[in-house]
């Protein structure tokens, strides 16, 4: 079923608080990756108000969804969405990458606060969440396991032997959602090692794989309905994305994946994120 | 510092009776599979080799070949086990450390889960294959990582109740296990217990302190010594980490030397983390044998445990010439 007009409402306003947290936290944090985040606000917005199952009450079922960022450098917008469901409290968003906090400058796993598992080592995680999933259905659990991985990540060849091994075991109940933004750290990615056309590398692999516009928040709820309904493959969505989408001097900028905005950048970004212009002048000062 | 170790000698299997580590690890896991649902093992194409064939056999709902990708597999098995299994990974020590050390410490020890690397074919005794399969580096490895828990057993009598005990024990646990049929060491009245090691024979003029098939080398270095009147305590450390330290201490402190045996490189293994108690304990004469910057070769594994040093008669040379510097420290000559 199509989302309504205010549940997609709903969501993009999710995406928008994802986008401004990422800019303050990174801001106050004076280091960490905002470009992601932001390119991938929509889809992670959509995926965790609309899709996963995991909220505070169910944090500790064991049969609940699961959600693992392969990318976990990306993971100030995973925070953000961990506190709109209930999970972190807001005031401790402005603890990330510092001394003591537990939203480390990679994700730590922490059930109490949902997060499923440790990453930040780029080729890790597909391989764990196809563990997950495995483990999911000999327990019998209807459980569905959500991966994040990225065009980057996906140059590892560790993501290419989970692949295998998922379609080969019956993974149905993995859906990944790849991150395409053609951005990686040295520069743009078919400049440093084209990693070509993913759709076509999942099917080949066994997977049901689709491209979707990762700024499409009616088309990416669609292309997750799709993919829980598959039950003959996992799936993988290709979501093609702007880093930076939503800051405009961001956009599809390299120099952004890991570099904090300085006072003036992130008062800009807030504003243009439409935060009020006193609010903005509280948050920076 | 746990309470001073029982002095009483064990009682030791009647010799010559061989069997190879990987077996007991075979049997082992069926006992478990049968004893405990959530025991899921995994394995890289070699399950023949490993012995994990016969669990696939007997619950293939529970067992995943996930062909050549160790890598892979102990992602696999760490995503098993954040659901609440018991995950055991196995391939030969070479891959299942070599390939996979950076996915081990990242997806296996960082978040503390109970994955059971149970890795065949360590050491020189692989023989023939030579020294792309000879894995002398995997203790050093998996001993520095926090979290994990090293168990390299002696014979297959502990083997097979190192294993058992590996799914109880919490976290990750790396098992070094042999292709050879070596010699068994234990009678099966033997209690292996996690942590603590294993004194098989009293002596007071040196300690020598070992660990997997070196550990019945050790006892028949002991032998030869014995002739020539000399009294070698020989200690099983087959729980390298977390390292009974108080053994270690008192055996320092009761002979004045030690010598350690394994084979395995020198650097980072067994000899490394008993000179590192012995430092902090009671300092004392010490020697290592071991591989000495070198990789193995080809050739039986007999062979090659005389020409590295490792067998009886090696083990027994450089207890003699330890016994010398010992001598020479106490009168200050």
């Amino acid at each position: 079923m199509a989302l309504t007009t205010q549940r997609r409402d709903e969501i993009a306003e999710a995406a928008r608080q994802v986008r401004i947290d990422t800019v303050r936290m990174v801001h106050a944090a004076t280091c960490g990756h905002p470009g992601g985040p932001l390119g991938m606000a929509d889809f992670m917005a959509t995926l965790f108000m609309e899709h996963l199952r995991l909220d505070a009450s169910n944090r500790h079922a064991p049969d609940r969804d699961r959600f693992v960022l392969g990318n976990g450098h990306t993971c100030a917008g995973y925070y953000s969405l961990l506190a709109q469901k209930g999970l972190i409290e807001r005031d401790e968003l402005l603890t990330f990458r510092k001394f003591g906090s537990p939203l480390q400058g990679h994700p730590h796993r922490n059930l109490d606060l949902g997060i499923d598992f440790s990453t930040g080592s780029l080729g890790n995680s597909l391989s764990v969440s196809v563990g997950m999933a495995l483990a999911a259905k000999l327990n019998g659990w209807d459980s569905r396991i959500y991966s994040a991985s990225s065009d980057g990540e996906s140059q590892e060849g560790q993501i290419w032997e989970a692949a295998t091994a998922a379609a080969h075991h019956g993974a149905t109940n993995l859906t990944v959602l790849v991150d395409f933004n053609n951005v990686q750290i040295d520069g743009h990615m078919r400049d440093v090692m084209d990693v070509r056309d993913l759709r076509v590398k999942y099917d080949a692999f066994g997977w049901h794989a689709v491209d979707v516009d990762g700024h499409d928040i009616d088309a990416i709820d669609a292309a997750l309905v799709a993919a829980r309904e598959e039950t003959s493959a996992p799936s993988a969505l290709i979501l093609h994305t702007k880093i930076g989408q939503g800051v405009s001097f961001m956009h599809d900028q390299p120099g952004w994946h890991g570099v904090a905005p300085n006072d003036e950048q992130a008062r800009d970004a807030l504003l243009e994120l439409g935060v009020a212009e006193a609010d903005v002048a509280a948050m920076i000062g | 510092m746990t309470a001073p170790p029982d002095l009483t000698p064990l009682a030791t299997a009647a010799p010559p009776a061989k069997a190879a580590t990987r077996a007991a690890y075979g049997e082992a896991l069926l006992e478990l599979g049968a004893s405990n649902p959530d025991v899921v093992v995994l394995d890289a194409d070699l399950s023949g080799s490993t012995k994990t064939k016969a669990f696939g056999k007997a619950h293939p709902e529970r067992f995943f070949n996930i062909g050549v990708a160790e890598a892979n597999m102990i992602g696999v098995a760490a995503g098993l086990a954040a659901q609440g299994k018991v995950a055991f990974a196995s391939s030969f020590a070479m891959f299942a450390t070599g390939k996979a050390f950076e996915q081990i410490r990242q997806s296996v020890c960082v978040p503390e889960l109970d994955v059971k690397i149970c890795a065949t074919h360590a050491g020189l005794t692989v023989g023939e294959d030579g020294k792309s399969h000879q894995m002398l580096e995997d203790v050093t490895l998996m001993r520095v990582l926090p979290h994990m828990s090293v168990i390299v057993p002696a014979d297959a009598v502990e083997a097979h109740q190192a294993v058992l005990a590996a799914a109880e024990i919490a976290g990750p646990v790396y098992v070094r296990l042999s292709r050879a049929s070596t010699p068994v060491v234990f009678a099966e009245s033997y209690r292996f217990q996690f942590g603590k090691a294993a004194l098989l024979r009293e002596g007071r003029d040196l300690a020598i302190v070992a660990m997997g098939v070196t550990v019945a080398a050790a006892m028949g270095a002991a032998e030869l010594l014995a002739a020539d009147g000399v009294q070698a305590r020989v200690i099983n450390m087959s729980t390298v980490s977390p390292l009974d330290e108080a053994a270690i201490a008192a055996a320092a402190h009761d002979c004045g030397a030690i010598l350690t045996a394994e084979e395995h490189q020198q650097s980072g293994g067994l000899g490394d983390a008993v000179a590192q108690a012995v430092v902090k304990h009671h300092p004392v004469p010490m020697d290592m044998i071991g591989m000495d910057g070198a990789f193995g070769q080809s050739g039986t594994g007999d062979e090659l445990l005389a020409y590295y040093g490792l067998d009886a008669a090696g083990i027994a040379r450089r207890a003699k010439a330890l016994l010398d510097r010992k001598a020479t420290a106490s009168t200050g000559v």
